[in-house]
């Protein structure tokens, strides 16, 4: 797969698309970009990106990371996510990489960090579950 | 501050709620309560924050930043709107999809503040609050600066 192809499968979710997030693929080894926009402000007297934003880019970068490794045909659904904010974001590019830590029939466990400047101070952590196996209920 | 000052203050910066906030105002939310200790904000359905193609269901990014922010306004107004609180973690529990086609509303209330401190637990539901989407718990810290300890957490005589 490529970050084209990726970017394609990803961009089907209009949330996806329009929040302006893109894959960055090499190999196996996926990264998520969010480029910096105006409306991914929270706070403007900080400023800072919106926590939301956060989640959903280490959420988002969770079911890449699942489409790329599970060969998923549908879009894993979120059972439940848990979110540290580590530090503020500040209003620039931000990256996440996820690590599927274990991977069964129906659920997988992710782990998910994302930062800004330089990995080693992260910025933020997600850890969830997704639901990958759907043939039974819709 | 007595309670009827709070809420006269509340109501003077309810519209900032959500326009201060370039995200909150482009996800579209709403403010419908913002009381003390208690926010509920909604986003009405919209196409284009659909998560998954397949089913027109929000994605979790817009849950995410809609109990986050109902949260956080809890948190604010739990502790007299002085401050901005910065938020520590939130976990969500999806117990279902949201219906298509049906506002997400986030309901917020925080539990206990503290000097350092504040809980919050919230739900998000399509229309039935007894019928949720997701809970989620959250915890946020009050700013070193903040001005005052909220009065009916201050400990007898001695420091927290």
């Amino acid at each position: 797969m490529t970050s084209e192809e990726l970017d394609a499968i990803l961009a089907r979710s209009p949330y996806v698309a329009r929040l302006g997030a893109k894959a960055s693929l090499h190999g196996d080894e996926l990264t998520l970009v969010l480029p910096f926009r105006d409306d991914h402000i929270g706070n403007p007297m900080l400023p800072a990106i919106h926590g939301g934003v956060l989640g959903a880019v280490m959420e988002i970068a969770a079911t890449a990371q699942l489409f790329v490794q599970l060969g998923l045909k549908r879009f894993p659904r979120p059972i439940d996510v848990s979110v540290d904010y580590l530090r503020s974001a500040k209003p620039r590019d931000l990256f996440a990489r996820a690590i599927i830590a274990r991977k069964g029939r129906r659920v997988a466990n992710v782990r998910v960090e994302a930062w800004q400047e330089t990995r080693d101070e992260l910025t933020a952590t997600l850890h969830g579950h997704f639901l990958i196996a759907r043939e039974d209920r819709s | 501050m007595s309670d009827d000052d709070l809420q006269k203050k509340l109501d003077e910066i309810r519209d900032l709620v959500v326009d201060f906030s370039p995200h909150a105002a482009a996800l579209g939310m709403r403010v419908q309560r913002f009381e003390p200790g208690f926010c509920i904000i909604e986003v009405p359905y919209d196409p284009t924050l659909v998560g998954d193609p397949d089913t027109g269901v929000f994605h979790g990014g817009v849950a995410s930043a809609l109990l986050d922010h109902a949260s956080g306004m809890a948190a604010a107004s739990g502790m007299n709107a002085e401050a901005s609180p910065a938020t520590l973690d939130l976990r969500i529990n999806y117990f279902r999809a949201a219906k298509p086609g049906e506002a997400l509303v986030a309901e917020a209330r925080c539990l206990k503040t503290t000097r350092h401190v504040a809980f919050v637990t919230a739900i998000a539901h399509d229309g039935d609050p007894d019928d949720p989407v997701a809970t989620a718990q959250s915890s946020f810290m009050i700013p070193a600066n903040a001005p005052t300890t909220p009065e009916h957490d201050k400990p007898e005589g001695g420091s927290q």
